[in-house]
């Protein structure tokens, strides 16, 4: 549950708002609280996690502080956004990463050096590893198939079952009181939605990352990222057809698809991590909530030294540093996936649940007249 | 920076903000003086939504079509035929490029197909309401090169044997003296306190810098004493509570005043205004106070409000918490027959000033009148300052912003063209 203080905060402010509803072209948040006088605490989850953080409405707000009003809407939402990761991930002992962020980053620092020792241990010393020589089948001098295989299943199965426990209670939370009908449509809808990051776009002009002057390059550098990772998962599969169907054994050649398919994913995730990573480590201090700030730092951080480790190795594996490069990126691999549930990668299926509900009530409402709004001056 | 400006305008609303902006577009060396902090900038626009216009056919942005006709006749019928007819007619004729023109500035509408906006023909919307059409209007005005300066109150007009202005401008302790061939005065409507009023708009439309003029020799226009009222929460801020501290369900309840004697509705029914003439209902009330008591249909009828009502179970329980006589308070529930039973809730409202119907007068350039017939001829005045020439009584909703654009955008362009020539 939110803090009492947290829920009480979010539900004056959501008053507010509901009042005013001058941000309803906004984003989604907005008119999902017409003519609500009430936020119940799914309600409010719900609009936490549909909110996407443009920070338009912070600066578009009439009752910003100053204002004794002093709405926040985004740094309101971002907090009890936390709060709802905390309260729904899947082991429940995870929750106190979201509020310490320091526990992802210590999963994932703990078990990349586990990892490494254990990859070390057989060779007896780094300067073992040094020796492994390059060519085909040499990955597997360094470390047996087996122990990959078993490293990267555990670690990527751990992060999957854990996400989607997750999100089931998540969803089971927001959706429970408000009876949806999931038609494919909705589910285009939402699949939309999420393609084009359309919250991001602020009503129209972009979003308010770094002032009051609108920018799309949240989304866009955002996006560029997503896009690197599905390519990494496509070189991914391809390396795994390639080696069992085919027969080739890793490393593959330059110009194969797994390296072309693993360089361009690589370089698009890093320059996407680092666009926001640069737009992230500077935030308006007011709209902004550190904790948030700091979870998406923290995972920032660690995607880039997973993929920088992963092209360091393409880069260097013919010559001796092979050995080590291939131990720091496995370790670094499944140090990842383990510390995903605890880390801000949740953000994105529980923004998916959000957005898909509000997909479908969009779908089932007719657009209810805005009552509050009948009368203008 | 030049020695001499060519138009210097005072007060950074909307209208002082299409001022500066037309001006410079024509090339004059242009400066900006708002008194309130960067954070609070913009003047009342912040609180407004939506604005008229004047159009033949559907728009993007409203549908169907509004003549310039039809604005003007309801104009006339809402000011009871006080609007200055010629110079109503020529500013509705200027509202029908408002929307290209705030565009061209930077300005967003939003489409009415998203969010939920009502469906309206007269008004424009704008995307994240008046805050954000501030904020882009001065971001287009720092680019193309004004001059803009807040926390700068100015203080003293004097005109100098060249007969260029002097303006005396403080800011927190410091003096300084800017000279300008023209002055644009856009620094809102007098701003009327009066015991137990609730003041909308912003502590810094105070109304002391038009005061200043009508001592320099300005004519003033209208009625000090009647203005826009509407019910609002007592318990919002004093000044600038903006829209959200309305309280606009009295058609669903029963009003009652401090002594816990019902109020009549002054014949306001449940129509589309019947909340502005709640407003100067409840000034009247004994301390300015009144209470609105809903039962729980008429509080589920009421739009969502800023601050939650005051909740009990019985009529005496209410009465204690609001203060009330609680077998007065009984009594007029009673004799009302027309709240179900409990639980109950109420809300306290006074009465909210949007606007004076008082200002100075002006010419078809938007220059000032002055006193003794003859007129300022480098002197403007735009936006709520001239309101009264438009609308001495009354009010049509979006005409504040929509006024102040084009009265601004004009003065603006007059005060350059007579700077420049
Ligand atoms: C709650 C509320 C809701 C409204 N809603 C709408 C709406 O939906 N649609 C609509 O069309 N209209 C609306 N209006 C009316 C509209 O806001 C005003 O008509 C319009 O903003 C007036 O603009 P202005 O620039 O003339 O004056 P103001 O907005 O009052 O601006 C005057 C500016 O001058 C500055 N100033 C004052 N004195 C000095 C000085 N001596 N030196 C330097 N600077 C000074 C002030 O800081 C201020 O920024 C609303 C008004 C209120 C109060
Ligand atoms: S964020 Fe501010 S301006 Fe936007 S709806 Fe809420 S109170 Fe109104
Ligand atoms: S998505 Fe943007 S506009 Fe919507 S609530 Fe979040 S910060 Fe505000």
């Amino acid at each position: 549950m939110p803090s009492p203080d947290l829920a009480r905060e979010a539900e004056r402010v959501l008053r507010i708002c509901a009042a005013c509803m001058y941000c309803d072209g906004l984003c989604p948040v907005f008119p999902a609280l017409t003519g609500k006088h009430e936020h119940s605490g799914a309600e409010k989850i719900y609009l936490a996690n549909l909110c996407h953080n443009c920070r338009a409405c912070w600066h578009d707000c009439q009752y910003a502080p100053p204002h004794p009003f002093a709405v926040n809407v985004p740094a309101t939402l971002a907090a009890l956004r936390r709060e709802s990761y905390a309260d729904h991930v899947w082991p429940g002992a995870l929750g106190r990463g979201f509020r310490r962020p320091a526990l992802g980053a210590g999963i994932f620092v703990g078990v990349a050096l586990a990892v490494m020792l254990m990859v070390l241990a057989p060779h007896g010393s780094w300067a073992a590893l040094h020796r492994a020589r390059p060519g085909p089948g040499s990955f597997y001098a360094v470390a047996p198939l087996g122990l990959m295989m078993g490293l990267a299943g555990a670690s990527a199965g751990w992060a999957v079952l854990s996400l989607v426990i997750s999100t089931r209670r998540f969803w089971r939370a927001i959706s429970g009181e408000a009876r949806l009908r999931l038609s494919p449509r909705a589910l285009m809808l939402a699949a939309a939605d999420i393609v084009t990051l359309r919250h991001l776009d602020g009503g129209g002009p972009g979003c308010n990352e770094t002032g009051p002057r609108f920018s799309q390059r949240r989304r866009i550098f955002h996006q560029i990222m997503v896009a690197g990772f599905v390519l990494l998962v496509a070189a991914t599969l391809a390396a795994a057809f390639f080696q069992h169907f085919l027969g080739v054994m890793p490393p593959f050649a330059p110009m194969s698809l797994p390296v072309v398919l693993g360089v361009a994913g690589g370089v698009a995730v890093v320059v996407g991590a680092a666009g926001l990573l640069a737009i992230e480590a500077k935030p308006e201090r007011e709209p902004s909530e550190r904790g948030e700030t700091r979870l998406n730092l923290v995972f920032l951080v660690m995607i880039e030294i997973v993929v920088l480790s992963g092209l360091a190795l393409l880069l260097w594996r013919d010559t001796a540093a092979m050995g080590p490069l291939l131990a720091l990126h496995l370790g670094l691999v499944t140090g990842f996936f383990a510390a995903v549930p605890a880390s801000k990668a949740l953000h994105a299926p529980f923004r998916a649940a959000a957005i898909l509900r509000s997909a479908a009530e969009r779908l089932s409402r007719r657009r209810r007249e805005a009552r509050n709004a009948a009368t203008f001056e | 920076m030049p020695t001499t400006w060519d138009v210097l305008v005072i007060g950074g609303g909307v209208a002082g903000l299409s001022a500066v902006i037309a001006a410079r577009r024509l090339g004059a060396a242009a400066r900006l003086i708002e008194s309130a902090p960067l954070a609070l900038r913009g003047g009342n626009a912040r609180h407004a939504r939506n604005f008229r216009i004047a159009h033949a056919e559907p728009q993007f942005f409203a549908p169907g079509a509004y003549t310039e006709h039809e604005f003007l006749s309801e104009l006339v019928r809402t000011t009871g035929g006080g609007t200055d007819v010629d110079l109503a007619r020529s500013l509705i004729a200027d509202t029908t490029d408002v929307v290209d023109w705030l565009a061209g500035n930077g300005v967003v509408l939003q489409n009415p197909a998203i969010g939920a906006i009502p469906f309206s023909r007269r008004t424009a919307f704008l995307l994240g309401g008046g805050k954000a059409m501030i904020n882009a209007l001065y971001e287009t005005a720092e680019k193309i090169g004004v001059v803009i300066r807040y926390d700068s109150e100015a203080m003293v007009l004097g005109q100098n044997g060249a007969g260029l202005w002097e303006v005396e401008i403080r800011k927190g302790a410091a003096t300084e003296r800017v000279r300008a061939q023209t002055v644009v005065a856009a620094s809102g409507g007098p701003g009327l306190r009066a015991e137990g009023l609730i003041l909308r708009g912003g502590a810094y439309s105070d109304g002391a810098w038009m005061q200043r003029l009508i001592e320099a020799g300005a004519r003033t226009i209208g009625d000090p004493a009647s203005g826009h009222m509407v019910a609002v929460d007592a318990r919002g801020p004093r000044v600038d509570g903006g829209i959200v501290t309305r309280i606009t369900a009295l058609p669903y309840g029963l009003v009652v005043d401090r002594d816990a004697f019902a109020v009549e509705s002054p014949g306001a029914g449940s129509g589309r205004t019947h909340y502005a003439r709640w407003g100067a209902r409840i000034a009247q009330c004994p301390e300015g106070l009144a209470f609105l008591i809903l039962d729980a249909e008429g509080l589920s009828r009421a739009p969502p409000s800023a601050l939650a009502p005051v909740r009990a179970a019985t009529p005496a329980g209410l009465a204690e918490a609001l203060g009330l006589d609680g077998a007065a308070l009984a009594r007029a529930v009673e004799g009302a027959k027309k709240l179900a039973g409990p639980p109950f809730f109420a809300f306290p409202m006074r009465a909210g000033l949007t606007f004076v119907h008082f200002g100075l007068a002006v010419d078809g350039s938007m220059r000032v009148k002055m006193r003794d017939g003859r007129i300022f001829p480098t002197l403007f005045a735009a936006g709520m300052i001239m309101a009264a020439n438009i609308l001495p009584r009354g009010y049509l909703a979006g005409l504040g912003v929509t006024l102040s654009v084009v009265s601004g955008r004009r003065a603006g362009e007059a005060a350059a063209r007579h700077a420049l020539a």
